[in-house]
């Protein structure tokens, strides 16, 4: 099978998966309890009768319910989520203006964790009943077992009182003053702590990862070749046995977009990061539901993206895969 | 010989009665049943033996812990008591964290089962669904839900179950795939069992194994769950829960750091009790680690 018609299946799969996101949020606004006019309008919106009036005409919500889904997924597919009437904007401008954040974090959490995970796997997997070793297992049990918004929580007192060396919310300095490369760098400043709370829990989770598959790639006979041939220690951890030993790494942590994702929702509530999460937070206080369908269907469409990007990139790393499309 | 007599196996050699005996031996898992006995002997004799409402204001807010006698561990921003707090809301979470996992594990068992055993057409449409709920970020469609439908410890528990059963099903078909076409199934086809009956009573006991160190993970990340949730504000607000705690207190962290992370330490303990008795187990069940 050319790469061609891998991608061209995977797009068509990606699709329907939207698809099936859009009937879903169809479904909930219909399954909940009450007028689903009312549902759209939010309950806190403050509708008047004829803005209930004009969403029954414009979902034509008098209509079957087959004919209401048609309206609803062409509306959506034509890039109409419809309009916050709580922010009263149109739900897919409230989102883009919020989802570039969210990816900043996430994309930072993740290189956070797969860098310092990978590391302390490979230190770890050097003495596997050493000191390191013990310490990867603790802070893995660990990382897992702490709820990531009061990690989160704990890292705010401890940076606002002991440390004060990063800032505890926000993504900028609103009174900052310099170029674009100050505020470049103002936004990484306050980029360290939330990227670090959504990192832990992968941290833990990839350092284990690494340190399995490294003590098994160690064992293998090429790594035997090749300190037969007298590589050097250095060279065998860092070249011949990570390379094999990041490829299950960075499948796990493409899978894993989904739940970093819902992670980052609570992260960016605990230090007010101004993307998705805190959007959704709000929305959902303002019972403003177009907005919190609109995320819910963004968020999956980056978990969708993130999955196809991950398998196209590891058909490319691992040619092991390729042959067996 | 009858199906049941197949399966009788003399007693001292019992399959769990010998993972018992490695359970024993496996210092996290016993590390982490004592957390766990701890932590339910705390939340449900507890409450009886300090007698405090959670709910009701009993000094002034935001006092630190050891100010007062009264408050041993400190007040809330209402000024209510952190130790009644942390006694009643163990309940909530737990009634949560079991409820929400044992929902989790009977979608996930049902849905599993029937797509490893049936296989072909029912497996294909199944794993669909499968993949489709593993897109959803769990806990913002767990929000939605709990937002739609109005935040009682039922809507939140349903909600818990019906976001994380993909993990639990996928396993199952794992497990089920590798079973069924073992020669004790086919025995057991051979002599005229029926679908149903070789699904639940000669494979399903066969899978538990894996099935029942997945069922403690899946406990411990409902929890976390139900924390995040009441953390957001959308858990039951009549039911005291640690995330409650901890969502209630959040705004005065930097006054009051007592009210967040005492709770916190709370749910951190139960979450690594059940994470250790899952690697206990893990260790009992598998029997390449047994001679250690």
């Amino acid at each position: 099978m050319s790469i061609l018609t891998v991608i061209a299946r995977r797009l068509l799969h990606a699709f329907l998966l939207v698809l099936a996101v859009l009937i879903l949020n169809f479904l909930l606004i219909h399954l909940a309890p009450g007028d689903p006019a009312e549902v759209i309008a939010g309950e806190m919106g403050g509708a008047t009768e004829e803005m209930l009036q004009q969403i029954r005409e414009t979902y034509g919500l008098d209509k079957p319910v087959i004919t209401q889904l048609g309206i609803y997924l062409s509306q959506a597919l034509q890039g109409d989520l419809g309009q916050s009437f709580f922010y009263n904007a149109p739900v897919v401008d409230l989102i883009l203006g919020r989802i570039g954040p969210t990816i900043l974090l996430v994309i930072a959490a993740l290189t956070f964790a797969i860098l310092i995970g990978t590391m302390l796997g490979v230190l770890s997997s050097h003495k596997p009943k050493g000191i390191m070793s013990g310490f990867v297992t603790l802070f893995s049990v660990v990382g897992y077992s702490a709820p990531i918004f009061w990690t989160g929580l704990m890292l705010v007192i401890l940076f606002a009182w002991t440390f004060p060396i990063f800032p505890i919310a926000n993504m900028y300095d609103i009174t900052l003053e310099g170029g674009f490369f100050a505020r470049v760098l103002d936004v990484l400043h306050h980029l360290v702590l939330p990227a670090l709370t959504l990192g832990i829990v992968y941290i833990a989770q990839y350092s284990r990862l690494t340190r399995a598959s490294m003590l098994e790639i160690l064992g293998s006979d090429y790594i035997r070749t090749a300190r037969a041939k007298g590589v050097g220690e250095v060279k065998i951890y860092g070249f011949h046995a990570l390379r094999n030993a990041i490829l299950p790494v960075v499948t796990i942590a493409g899978l894993q977009f989904g739940s970093i994702i819902s992670g980052a929702v609570l992260v960016e509530t605990v230090f007010s990061w101004p993307g998705l999460g805190t959007l959704a937070f709000d929305s959902i206080l303002a019972r403003d539901y177009p907005t919190v369908l609109g995320i819910l269907f963004f968020s999956s469409l980056l978990v969708i993206v993130a999955n196809l990007i991950t398998d196209l990139v590891y058909r490319v790393v691992d040619p092991r895969i390729r042959t067996g499309g | 010989m009858s199906a049941s007599e197949i399966h009788s196996v003399p007693k001292s050699q019992h399959p769990l009665v010998e993972a018992a005996r490695a359970f024993r031996q496996s210092w996290a898992g016993v590390l982490g049943f004592i957390l766990l006995v701890a932590i339910i002997f705390m939340a449900f004799a507890g409450p009886h033996i300090y007698g405090v409402d959670p709910f009701e204001i009993v000094w002034a807010p935001l006092t630190p812990p050891g100010d007062t006698e009264t408050a041993p561990l400190g007040t809330d921003y209402l000024g209510r008591d952190i130790l009644a707090g942390l006694l009643h809301g163990g309940a909530a979470t737990l009634y949560v964290g079991l409820s929400a996992g044992l929902i989790t594990i009977t979608i996930g068992i049902l849905v599993g089962a029937f797509a490893g055993f049936y296989g072909g057409a029912v497996d294909e449409m199944l794993m669909r669904v499968t993949e489709f709920f593993q897109v959803l970020p769990a806990l913002l469609f767990a929000m939605v839900l709990v937002t739609l439908f109005t935040p009682s410890i039922f809507v939140v528990s349903a909600a818990i179950g019906v976001v994380s059963w993909p993990t639990t099903a996928r396993l199952t078909r794992a497990e089920f795939l590798k079973i069924r076409n073992l020669e004790y199934v086919k025995a057991a086809r051979s002599i005229g069992a029926k679908n149903q009956r070789i699904i639940w009573r000669v494979i399903l006991p066969n899978a538990l194994a894996p099935l029942i160190v997945s069922a403690t993970l899946t406990i411990g990340v409902a929890i976390l769950f139900e924390a995040g949730l009441s953390f957001l504000g959308l858990g039951d607000p009549n039911a005291f829960s640690w995330g409650l705690m901890i969502g209630s207190g959040r705004e005065h962290i930097l006054d009051a750091w007592w009210t967040v992370t005492l709770p916190g330490v709370m749910i951190f303990i139960t979450v690594l009790g059940f994470s250790l008795v899952g690697d206990g187990l893990n260790d009992a069940f598998n029997p390449k680690l047994r001679e250690r």
